[in-house]
């Protein structure tokens, strides 16, 4: 293949990862953050409780969690359709990976607002805190390094499984891949492919890894 | 106001009273409950020191989280400032907790703010204003000496200057009691004694009271002007520092002091000592100097008084809640003459006397 074919075809699949995985990235976290904050706060005896939501909450999160991503773009194909009009295409690759990452996203949330330490939530409720000020003001804050480390972690694993969405014709890098590299015995884009995904993947931990850094106060810097 | 019909339940100067107060954990499903505080008088005077000491696990952290309802009491009243805090709705509560500071043994410091910002949060709370909260963070941030760490995050704060900037946060909102959960425990002595002094000066400076719990004498020792000592949920002892520290009454009392207060004999003398006199036998003394006796040379005319077979085996001299305080354990033959002669010397100089007991 020409070079600036190559490129071509490279640059479109990034832009399509690119596109999904932004996505789905930001809807999925803005709906799975508050989840991982409820499933933190709900247990028995903490800022919200509500033990048997906080149980079903939970109980469907791992359902998601554990239905492998290809059969979820599959299984909700009716439900892609009803929100994008079509079950092809990137568009309709964005709504299973926003399904995927929603769960994802809340458990990571959910262990890193736990790790917050429960001594603060004390001082807070001695100072007279609310509960929602509790959230925001010791919580979130807190947990901030955790929760930057969390959405790097989901950005990473969102391209890998955008690379699947090929199966309904999502495109990307990953489709590009399997179409090009695989079924048209191109071991050239393959290689391609797979060095823009490895820049790709080690940029976006670069950039979490360094603001994860700079939230942290933890550890002394001199 | 309903709470006005109860206001006569504490008097007035008292800042805390518990009336009664048991506090069980647990008791579902079978299980019995666990009684934490069991039946708990107790009188917190306005405008003093009071300590509340015992060992782990005696309840003093349960007792100290009922005073700002982060507890709350299974029966009894505690009176807050003429509040009953165990009516309290969450609303009414927040607003009392805005009135009581409190500071912890571990800091609880928020690590992603700077000094300052971490002063500010208590006021942040009660929605202050940005400008407003800097006129007020500025002089306390100094009271407690520390101007020059405003912008320095906890990670770069020693322990001692970490507890500092909590008195400061608890100090912020203005309290008019401060609660202070085993404020230094985690502190070395050295630091324990500055953040000691500091306590105290606030008390003395802003009149406030302050509430401790401590498992450590020395601390109550230094600063506490009251004291109760707490053992498996009950209040066994309570009243003037000096008088419990002088003469402890309760065994945890005893114990707790020993360790703190160097009149501890060595085991092999405290092994051998009888109830009664043997023939031959020494009598073991333990004198209490204290007030007027502490400046006296008596153990000089102790020994003119009943001759120089006066043997000195273990001492100390201390000082408690700001009074000088000795102790001092002595020997002599327990001869009726010798016994008759010491008896009165002490009945005429009032030295506090204690007859440990008898050996050869």
């Amino acid at each position: 293949m020409a070079p600036d074919m190559l490129f071509l075809l490279l640059w479109k699949a990034l832009l399509q990862t690119v596109h999904m995985v932004a996505v789905a990235g930001v809807i999925g976290s803005l709906i799975g953050l508050p989840i991982g904050i409820f499933l933190a706060t709900s247990g028995r005896g903490e800022l919200f409780p509500a033990p048997t939501v906080n149980k079903i909450v939970g109980a469907i999160v791992n359902a998601t969690r554990s239905t492998p991503f290809i059969i979820l773009v599959v299984a909700i194909i009716p439900f892609t359709r009803l929100v994008t009009g079509t079950s092809i295409g990137t568009a309709a690759a964005i709504v299973p990976l926003t399904i995927a990452t929603i769960p994802f996203v809340a458990r990571l949330a959910e262990s890193a607002i736990r790790e917050v330490d429960r001594g603060l939530i004390e001082a807070a409720r001695a100072m007279g805190a609310t509960p929602l000020q509790i959230v925001f003001k010791v919580l979130l804050a807190e947990a901030k390094p955790g929760l930057t480390l969390a959405l790097t972690l989901t950005l990473v694993s969102l391209v890998g499984y955008s690379a699947m969405v090929g199966a309904v014709g999502g495109g990307g890098l990953g489709d590009l891949g399997i179409r090009y590299g695989y079924q048209r015995f191109m071991p050239e884009v393959m290689l391609a492919v797979v060095v823009v995904l490895i820049v790709l993947v080690q940029a976006v931990q670069s950039s979490g890894d360094a603001l994860a850094r700079r939230f942290d106060k933890k550890t002394r810097k001199n | 106001m309903s709470h006005a019909a109860s206001q006569g339940a504490s008097t007035a100067d008292s800042m805390v009273a518990f009336e009664n107060v048991t506090k069980r954990f647990g008791g579902s499903k079978g299980q019995p409950a666990f009684t934490a505080l069991d039946g708990v008088d107790l009188t917190v005077v306005r405008g003093g020191i009071t300590g509340i000491i015992g060992r782990s696990g005696a309840g003093k952290s349960t007792l100290i989280r009922l005073v700002n309802g982060l507890e709350k009491a299974s029966s009894g009243q505690v009176v807050v400032d003429g509040i009953h805090v165990g009516t309290l709705g969450e609303s009414g509560l927040r607003d009392l907790r805005r009135q009581v500071g409190m500071i912890f043994q571990h800091f609880n410091l928020l690590s992603s703010r700077t000094a300052f910002d971490n002063i500010a949060l208590p006021l942040e709370i009660a929605g202050m204003d940005r400008k407003a909260i800097r006129d007020r963070i500025g002089p306390l941030i100094d009271l407690v000496g520390l101007g020059d760490k405003a912008g320095r995050y906890p990670a770069e704060l020693s322990g001692g200057q970490k507890q500092r900037i909590g008195i400061a946060r608890a100090l912020a909102t203005e309290p008019k009691l401060l609660l202070s959960d085993e404020a230094t425990s985690a502190l070395d002595p050295e630091t324990t004694q500055s953040i000691l002094e500091l306590l105290k000066d606030i008390n003395r400076d802003l009149g406030l009271t302050v509430l401790l719990i401590t498992h450590e004498m020395e601390v109550v020792k230094t600063i506490a002007s009251q004291v109760a000592v707490i053992d498996k949920g009950r209040i066994v002892e309570n009243g003037r520092t000096f008088d419990v520290f002088t003469a402890p009454q309760h065994e945890t009392t005893q114990s707790l002091l020993s360790a703190a207060i160097g009149a501890k004999l060595p085991e092999w003398i405290r092994s051998d000592l009888k109830p009664v006199p043997a023939p031959g036998d020494r009598a073991l003394v333990r004198l209490v100097f204290f007030g007027e006796t502490a400046f006296q040379p008596l153990t000089a005319r102790l020994v003119a008084e009943i001759g120089s077979d006066v043997n000195i085996l273990a001492g100390a001299i201390d000082e408690i809640a700001g009074e000088p305080f000795g102790s001092l354990v002595v020997s002599y033959a327990a001869d009726p003459q010798t016994l008759e002669r010491a008896a009165r010397f002490y009945r005429d100089t009032g030295l506090t006397t204690e007859v440990l007991g008898y050996g050869a």
